[in-house]
């Protein structure tokens, strides 16, 4: 029987285990694979791996610096031995079981979901340590205290047919250049299938065979850009897609597939399956471990010092939701001082937090700013002490005096505002600043932009002396998926605000409370329709998240209207007069929308005759739009049929999602790259956009480049949280990127690209007149490699990609770089419009 | 960049009513910028010149030694050093707040504009001397110029449709693709059908030089000799034959990229050391006006 249990050996229980070791307590530590640390020990050959964030000291038995991934495992390898850990390989843990008496009342729901939606609720009851940890070789270990630091990657699924388990079947592919000569299938035609059967085959000199079986004829998982580069390698026989192909069977040299056209049996060496990966959820929740939501994202509930809710069972690193090395490491320290009973030890993000806090007015202690925050902002109010600590990692507080501006009109901005002290004073009508409404203390602001991904809607000023807290976008994500209530507050308060902000001023809280009683947020899929031509239902719905396109019937073909982004409302005329719907309304992306019932929002308008008349004027304008297009099909079907199609196309390629994209006008451009050569130049030497690549409709070609989303794929999942929106609107990855790759993976465009920042070229000058370095643009890669070399540092990889050129006087260089006026840099709400779409550019 | 993302909540870096005027863009090419505004200057340029020469008493006759032929001269030599800079300007993007594409349109009327303006600077005076030399070379950079532009304004279509959305590289992998096909398909033909293909993919695709890059015709190409030769209807010939095919449409793509962008490119080769030659006649030109007056 040991103290503790520790499951993992990443950053996380390399630093729990030697804290250990260190303090004498009796303990082991349980690595399924057969060497420490299997993350990183899976990061590309040669990887920098950075310590971040470098403001945090690190805490722990064991070093970490930014370096080498060699030089780092290698490290870590000596110091484990170093402190005599006691480590047991091939040691995977499979189930962990309460040993001791039922603990009365303490039952566990795992929730799991069909595929169709329906819902099964399974109860355990939780038993008192001591647990017993179940190993997949059928071996147990005993332990008092567990510590489950398993990261997050979880366990590939397996192939399940008669022969899966042969040796040469594998889940991962570290260096396609070291098969040569073999029959090999790839399994699965996710990205990441893909990627391997592409490496594999690039380099004819390694003569592989290599197939890729794709169950149907699509290929829904990956990327776009994957699929056609996949396409073409195909074309070019360099690899086969098997579609409509399963495995039925594996021998040692031999793979039988059930196809369309019945069975055949192929040449395989060597078999690649990359069928998914299953999160360590369920195992976990197995384990006696709630979590804070159903919600995909969210993580373990914890108290203040990582102790689950089985009493006795930890979680650290990355599985509760701390994805940096260091920060991983620093809790493996901490735990195992809070199970050996230190209770007074501060966490080492305490002066990061501390810093907060400096500028505040009112001398309190972190820990009281901490509980005043959460006790005074009413979406806080359910959270717990560890909650806060982390929260506050990526949040701000900030004092702002009377009549101070907190965020102004048309600012870009996704972050949430709670107010802890104080209040403010929004300026609705942006002609008369006059004009305000209070928000009080308690309530939050700015959640427009958060939910919807635009602009700030209005000026936002303090009223007193105010303290409020800066949610980031992802604290407040975070947020919602740990508190349930805090998510439908929010959803309550935006609905609200949104129905005020339709009609601009005149309408009060009271008037609309009914409306936002009834009203029903719905997601809907990219391409669902929510209103239908010619149907006669009579609901409002307001455009919460995403945009959506108006479509209509004219003689045989569906004509494009226009497009709506967040924040439009559509549905009115239907319910105003009564009539059918006149166009079809679809999700141009994935988005959501906020239900009104007709009758509801007929009432108001009753109430309400300046609203009414808005609604009117209003219906006008889109109604002349119809009537305009409508009449131009007449005479000028050609046209019509380009730009419904032209908008379609643009629609397909992400510009829906958009803020601000570059498009090039292929009648006009004559391939001088001179904007990409600008890029280059204004950017570190690196060119941030492809010219070439990406599709092309009648002329109009959308070029590989950011298209800054308003709800960013990229920054989903990004260790150091390093990419953010900009002041002008732009998305950009700062210093702190880690170079993971996450977001190149994420982004479904394909704009982002890794690499090391070049030297600096002779200037223009030297090349002009002495002909000295690689003159203008992106300087060759054996160029900068020379350079780099002769240099003698070597820069880290890092994630880059377009930030609108920031900081640059003038704007986007590309555009500015055009000679002829082809490239140029639009949004979607400004350009998929008739007359953008049909002008006649020469 | 940190600090930036860290940065006031408040209203940006004011860059957002300029970035707005751009989103909301008109795609207009450079010929049109600005609803020709650079046509309507050049046009009043030329007027108020021609007019001033009609309309001056200049003595003892029109040329670019009264006064008035000064001026006129001294406009013309501003505007040309002003429009080489243009070589500059397109490769130094930062600092400063300007566009290429209002330059190019600037540069193009204003260029045309020197047809009027240095002609009359001459006062019609032609001769064998230095001074003529500086005129003609700068007809001929103007006249490569008009070339450019003419091009500029009908290429671009061809050259998009040409591409059908590949790009170069992609292009170059798609011929090695059908190249190495082609290697192991042909291995079952005879000994000379073997090599005609051999020395198809032996080939440079690049061979023919600037002609053939220009005009598009490959006389030498040793893909059509082979598609020519290769006949007869074993399975491994019709294969090759097929193969051969894809490859010359490959080739043709290819060669069409080269031709267009060729077009779209050599007057510069012009158009360019003209401009220098031009700098140089026109030193000459006033040096000899001032020393020997
Ligand atoms: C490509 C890439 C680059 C990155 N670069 C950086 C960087 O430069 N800097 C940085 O700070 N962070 C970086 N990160 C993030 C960092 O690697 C992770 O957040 C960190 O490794 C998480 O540590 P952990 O200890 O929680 O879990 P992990 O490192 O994931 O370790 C979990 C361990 O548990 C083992 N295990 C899993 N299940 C079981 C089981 N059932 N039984 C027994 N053992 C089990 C695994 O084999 C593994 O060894 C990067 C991530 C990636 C993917
Ligand atoms: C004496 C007059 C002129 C001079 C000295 C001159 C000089 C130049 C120079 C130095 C360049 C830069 C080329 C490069 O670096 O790539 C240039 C480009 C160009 N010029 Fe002229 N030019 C003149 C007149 C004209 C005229 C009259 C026209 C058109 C009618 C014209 C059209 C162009 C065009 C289209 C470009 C290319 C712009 C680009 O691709 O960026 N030029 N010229
Ligand atoms: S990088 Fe990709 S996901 Fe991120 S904003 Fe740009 S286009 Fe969108
Ligand atoms: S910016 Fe991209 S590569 Fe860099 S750390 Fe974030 S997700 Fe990883």
């Amino acid at each position: 029987m040991f103290k503790v249990a520790i499951i993992g050996s990443g950053p996380a229980g390399l630093s729990a285990a030697a804290r250990a070791a260190a303090l004498g307590l009796s303990h082991v530590l349980l690595e399924k694979t057969d060497h420490l640390s299997d993350t990183i020990y899976k990061y590309q050959k040669g990887k920098h791996v950075m310590a971040t964030p470098s403001n945090l000291v690190l805490r722990s038995d064991i070093d970490f610096d930014a370096g080498k991934r060699e030089t780092i495992l290698g490290i870590w390898d000596e110091q484990i031995a170093g402190h005599k850990v006691n480590v047991k390989y091939h040691a995977e843990a499979k189930a962990i079981r309460g040993t001791g008496d039922p603990i009365p009342g303490s039952v566990q729901q795992i929730v799991s979901r069909a595929r169709d939606g329906t819902k099964n609720v399974k109860e355990i009851q939780r038993h008192a340590p001591p647990y017993a940890i179940e190993l997949t070789n059928g071996e147990t270990v005993m332990a008092e205290n567990v510590i489950l630091a398993i990261g997050t990657q979880g366990n590939p699924n397996r192939m399940r047919c008669p022969g899966a388990d042969l040796p040469h079947v594998q889940y991962q592919l570290d260096d396609p250049a070291e098969y040569v000569d073999e029959h090999i299938v790839i399994v699965g035609t996710g990205d990441a299938g893909i990627e391997n059967a592409r490496g594999l085959a690039e380099d004819p000199a390694q003569r592989n065979t290599v197939s890729i079986l794709n169950r149907g004829t699509e290929f829904p998982t990956a990327k776009a850009a994957n699929v056609s580069a996949l396409m073409a390698d195909h074309e070019a026989g360099k690899l086969t897609v098997r579609n409509e192909s399963e495995t039925k069977s594996i021998e040692p040299g031999w793979i039988t597939l059930t196809t369309r056209d019945g069975e055949i049996r192929i040449r395989c060496d060597r078999i690649i399956a990359r069928i998914g990966s299953a999160p360590p959820r369920a195992f976990v929740e197995e384990c006696g471990i709630e979590f804070t939501s159903e919600d995909r994202g969210a993580f373990p509930k914890l108290s203040p010092v990582f102790e689950s809710t089985a009493p006795g069972i930890f979680v650290i690193g990355a599985l509760a939701g701390y994805p940096l090395i260091k920060h991983c490491m620093n809790q493996g320290h901490d735990v195992i001082e809070f199970i050996n009973g230190n209770t007074d030890l501060k966490p080492a993000d305490e002066p990061i937090i501390a810093a907060k806090f400096a500028n505040l007015p009112g001398n309190r202690s972190t820990e009281e700013w901490l509980e005043f925050l959460r006790a005074n902002v009413s979406i806080l109010n359910g959270m717990n002490p560890l909650q806060m600590r982390e929260f506050m990692l990526d949040s701000e507080a900030k004092f702002y005096a009377p009549g101070e501006v907190i965020f102004e009109r048309n600012a870009p901005g996704s972050s949430l505002f709670g107010i802890a002290s104080g209040s403010v004073a929004v300026e609705v009508n942006p002609a008369d600043p006059s004009i305000t409404i209070p928000i009080e203390t308690g309530s939050i602001f700015g959640e427009v932009g958060l939910i919807s991904g635009r602009r700030r809607g209005a000026t936002i000023r303090a009223a007193e002396d105010t303290i409020v807290v800066e949610i980031s976008r992802l604290a407040a994500l975070k947020l919602q998926s740990q508190v349930p209530s805090a998510k439908k507050a929010i959803e309550r308060i935006s609905i609200e605000r949104q129905l005020l902000q339709m009609f601009g001023s005149g309408l009060t809280r009271e008037d609309v409370a009914p409306l936002v009683e009834a009203a029903q947020v719905q997601e809907k899929r990219a391409g669902e329709i929510v209103v239908t031509e010619g149907a006669d239902d009579k609901d409002v719905y307001i455009i919460r998240r995403g945009s959506m396109i108006v479509e209509k019937q004219i003689g045989d073909r569906p004509v494009f209207l226009s497009y709506l982004p967040a924040g439009s409302y559509f549905g009115e005329m239907a319910v105003v007069d009564g009539s059918t719907r006149t166009a079809t309304v679809k999700a141009a992306i994935k988005s959501e929308v906020i239900r009104l019932p007709g009758e509801g929002f007929l009432e108001l308008l009753e109430k309400n005759p300046r609203l009414r008349e808005r609604a009117l004027k209003d219906m006008e304008g889109r109604r002349a739009t119809n009537a305009f297009i409508e009449g131009q099909k007449d005479s000028f079907s050609g046209a019509v049929d380009l730009y419904s199609k032209t908008a379609q196309f643009l629609v397909d390629n992400g510009i829906g999602e958009a803020t601000d994209v570059l498009l090039i006008d292929e009648k006009l451009c004559i391939g001088c790259d001179n904007c990409e050569k600008a890029c280059a130049d204004s950017h570190d030497g690196l060119s941030r956009l492809d010219r070439e690549a990406g599709k092309t409709y009648a002329h109009l070609h959308v070029p590989t480049s950011c298209r800054h989303c308003e709800h960013p794929h990229c920054m989903a999942d990004c260790p150091p949280n390093a990419i953010k929106r900009g002041p002008d609107g732009e998305v950009f990855i700062d210093e702190t990127c880690i170079g993971c790759g996450n977001c190149q993976r994420n982004c479904p465009y394909g704009v982002i690209r890794m690499d090391a920042k070049p030297p600096k070229k002779p200037s223009l000058l030297q090349w002009m007149l002495f002909g000295k370095g690689p003159g203008p643009g992106e300087a060759s890669y054996s160029w900068r490699k020379k350079a780099a070399e002769a240099e003698g540092v070597q820069k880290p990889k890092q994630a880059i990609k377009c930030d609108m050129c920031s900081g640059i006087d003038g704007g986007p260089a590309c555009v500015r770089a055009c000679p002829t006026g082809a490239a140029i840099r639009v949004s979607p709400d400004k350009f998929l419009t008739f007359t953008k779409l049909t002008e006649d550019a020469e | 960049m940190a600090s930036k993302a860290a940065g006031k909540a408040t209203g940006g870096t004011g860059r957002f009513t300029q970035d707005e005027q751009r989103r909301d863009s008109d795609h207009v090419s450079f010929l049109k910028h600005k609803g020709f505004r650079w046509l309507w200057i050049a046009l009043g340029l030329c007027g108020a010149s021609i007019a001033g020469y009609l309309l001056i008493d200049q003595q003892p006759r029109p040329n670019g030694g009264t006064w008035y032929g000064y001026t006129l001269g001294t406009i013309g030599f501003a505007l040309i050093l002003w429009l080489s800079l243009l070589g500059v300007r397109k490769r130094r993007i930062n600092p400063g707040v300007w566009s290429l594409k209002a330059w190019t349109s600037a540069h193009v009327y204003l260029g045309l504009s020197l047809i009027v303006i240095g002609t009359l600077h001459t006062g019609f005076q032609i001769g064998w001397n230095v001074h003529t030399l500086a005129y003609v070379l700068m007809l001929l950079v103007i006249f490569t110029g008009i070339y450019g532009v003419w091009v500029y304004a009908t290429l671009p279509q061809s050259l998009s449709a040409n591409r059908k959305e590949m790009t170069r590289k992609q292009m170059l992998e798609a011929l090695t693709a059908i190249d190495r096909q082609l290697e192991s398909a042909a291995q079952p033909l005879g000994r000379a059908e073997a090599d005609l293909v051999i020395e198809a993919l032996g080939q440079d695709i690049f061979a023919g030089g600037p002609l053939a890059r220009l005009t598009g015709s490959y006389p030498g190409c040793a893909t059509a000799r082979a598609l020519k030769s290769i006949g007869g209807s074993s399975e491994a010939a019709t294969r090759v034959t097929a193969l051969l095919e894809k490859r010359s449409e490959q080739l043709a793509q290819i060669r069409g990229q080269l031709r267009i962008r060729a077009m779209l490119e050599i007057w510069l080769f012009i158009h360019i050391p003209l401009t220098i030659a031009l700098i140089a006649a026109l030193t000459a030109h006033v040096i000899s006006v001032f020393f020997y007056w």
